[in-house]
């Protein structure tokens, strides 16, 4: 379990906007009548995706009480999972995976640049207010460590400079091309395959 | 070595196109109206002869699985969910099936909803996987668009709908029962068993929880047949399967092999060898991180299956091959592992949810030598008061690890925890405190 801050600035109110309306209650549908606390994860989303990647208070009770469900409910979920933020994020948001695999493969080094060039400390802005970064567990992209997700993007195979470069186009307010940074194929052996050789659309 | 044409995920690496169109081209959906016509027992059968067993890490055997569900719709709907919460650290196996098989996946559904009576299915998959995520909802959607799924599904008679549901960062998500949990909106917390969830699941209503990759392959067994699947592998431990190889090899790749191939050709063939030569090795994760390390020794003969690993007190779990070679330092790999299980325990039982926390301190201790001799012992016995005292396997997945460190790297802790022991010297080591203290810079 980690620890989640609850920003102590907080918006006084909170509404879905139209479109956002629409698409949450396109998710409610998924679910059966009865049960539309169900739509709970995905909404939330939504908020984040209307209010700058993080959740406000007003927010959590905008969505129980869209979905009639108790105010707790919401509320432990938001706390629950680790990819809600109850606290404002950098626009761009840089999630370093550190896990065993990553850690062999040389996550420490992109921790290092994240260190160097956004902030000294994770959850923090960096001095233009457009990045923040935070060390995760694994983001399941192994056999392509080490790697990083900016926003919804995952960065692959990464070495020191190609992360210092990447870093530093977003703090250029530009983002960066995602995948490999080796131009490798998906998950295929870097230096040729040895299966699936000749296979054709037959 | 197994032969292209034995290889079920043909677009692993997306050659091929990941679209409806080319799944088609590939022999998806193709029959699959006369695979259903054959009959719910036909398929169980099938799938049961093929001994087909759960990708997903326990090895259940999936046709058994199937059977459990009700026969006949009660007052309450069935319900098929998709576990696509990959988050074992060492595997991303079903990220490869999201992004270029979704057809796969999706036929399998269609397969096995109607096998066990549900209209409904739900696939649950991690959040982080967002392009994953948006891959397969166009891929639903081009299957809607084709008539394979919705009413009379792919004129098969059948109406199914799919739908897909974000997870948020949560790895106990990936336990069945939290799954369901955090389907129904509410924190993962695992619930007790039984009831099991092909009884009392989704909403209270029998619902059958399997792998990606597990009904990925079903669509493909039912078409070449239960023989072909099983002359595969080894007996009990048959087909083929996704091993995703990572951490200290030259060439880190997923890879689709028999079940039962030898570690060392895995490594060495498909992998391009561990960083430094074979000698170089120290010891290889077999199956994510929740399985008990093996010593190089070991490694030399082990065969991947779940028998012959579970005989060397590992696992073959999700078949995340971490490598970790002489230049890294075992106890802080482990260590980190720990931290992951302290990070991910959802706190609803004592042991599980204290004993990460301590677990996780002494390695650190252990790895930077400032532990003492007795800690050893201690902590080997905190691992066993975690395991099986937990709702969930979870409990397990977090003692094994270092379980399997102390058993095979004694001495390498041993060499570094020459501290006395705080009763007979004053020493100033946090021994238990709350794991939130030394947290505060990551708050």
């Amino acid at each position: 379990m980690s620890i989640k801050k609850i920003s102590k600035i907080q918006p006084e109110s909170f509404e879905f906007s139209k479109g956002n309306l629409q698409e949450a209650e396109s998710e409610i549908k998924k679910y059966p009548k009865d049960k539309k606390g169900s739509a709970v994860l995905a909404l939330l989303y939504l908020v984040q995706k209307q209010n700058d990647n993080w959740i406000p208070i007003a927010a959590i009770k905008y969505v129980a009480k869209l979905l009639g469900i108790p105010y707790i409910q919401v509320y432990e979920v938001s706390t629950f999972y680790s990819m809600f933020n109850l606290s404002p994020v950098g626009k761009y948001f840089v999630q370093v995976c550190t896990t065993t695999p990553c850690m062999i493969r040389g996550a420490k080094k992109i921790v290092d640049v994240c260190k160097k060039h956004i902030s000294k400390n994770q959850n923090e802005l960096s001095e233009n207010k457009l990045c923040s970064w935070v060390e995760v567990e694994c983001l399941g992209a192994c056999v392509n460590a080490p790697m990083m997700q900016i926003n919804q993007d995952y960065f692959e195979d990464l070495d020191g400079n190609k992360t210092e470069e990447i870093i530093q186009t977003l703090l250029e307010d530009k983002f960066p091309t995602p995948g490999s940074a080796k131009n490798r194929k998906n998950a295929a052996p870097e230096k040729g395959k040895t299966t699936l050789l000749e296979v054709k659309n037959a | 070595m197994l032969k292209d044409e034995d290889r079920i995920f043909k677009n692993l690496y997306n050659d091929l196109g990941w679209d409806v169109d080319s799944a088609v081209t590939r022999g998806d959906w193709s029959q699959t109206k006369e695979l259903i016509s054959k009959g719910k027992d036909w398929i169980i059968k099938e799938v049961k002869d093929s001994e087909l067993r759960g990708r997903g890490g326990a090895g259940f055997p999936t046709g058994l699985k199937l059977s459990f569900a009700p026969k006949e719709i009660g007052s309450r709907p069935h319900y098929l969910v998709i576990n696509a919460d990959e988050s074992e650290p060492g595997s991303c196996k079903d990220r490869d099936i999201l992004r270029f098989e979704p057809q796969k996946l999706i036929e399998g559904c269609l397969v096995t909803s109607y096998a066990i009576n549900a209209h409904t299915c739900y696939i649950y998959i991690r959040g982080e996987y967002i392009r994953e995520g948006q891959r397969l909802q166009e891929s639903i959607k081009q299957a809607y668009g084709k008539n394979f799924l919705g009413k009379n599904a792919c004129g098969s008679g059948w109406d199914l709908d799919v739908h897909l549901c974000y997870g948020a960062g949560a790895y106990i998500c990936g336990e069945e029962t939290a799954l369901l949990e955090s389907l129904e909106g509410k924190k993962g917390l695992p619930r007790l068993k039984p009831p099991f969830p092909a009884l009392v699941g989704l909403y209270g209503c029998p619902t059958i929880v399997n792998n990606v990759e597990t009904i990925a392959v079903i669509p493909t067994i039912l078409r070449r047949g239960a023989k072909w699947f099983a002359s595969l592998g080894k007996p009990k431990n048959t087909g083929t399967k996704i091993f995703c190889i990572s951490g200290d090899v030259n060439n880190p790749c997923n890879v689709e092999e028999e079940m039962g191939i030898a570690l060392k050709d895995l490594i060495e063939k498909h992998a391009g060898g561990v960083v430094g030569g074979w000698n170089n090795l120290q010891a290889v994760i077999p199956g994510g991180s929740s399985m008990p390390l093996l010593p190089k020794s070991v490694c030399e003969t082990i065969t991947m299956d779940f028998d012959s690993l579970i005989k060397a007190k590992s696992g073959l779990g999700t078949a995340g091959v971490i490598v970790i070679n002489k230049d890294q330092d075992i106890i802080k790999c482990i260590a980190r592992i720990a931290k992951f299980y302290k990070h991910e325990s959802c706190g609803q039982c004592t042991p599980c949810r204290e004993g990460c926390g301590w677990m996780w301190r002494m390695l650190e201790r252990m790895a930077d030598g400032e532990a003492n001799y007795k800690e050893i012992d201690l902590l080997y016995d905190v691992t066993k008061q975690i395991e099986g005292h937990t709702i969930c396997a979870f409990g397990e997945g977090a003692a094994w690890p270092v379980q399997g460190l102390l058993r095979h790297f004694r001495k390498e802790i041993e060499k570094r925890s020459h501290e006395e022991p705080l009763i007979k010297k004053k020493s100033n080591i946090p021994y238990l405190v709350d794991q939130h203290l030394l947290e505060k810079d990551s708050a």
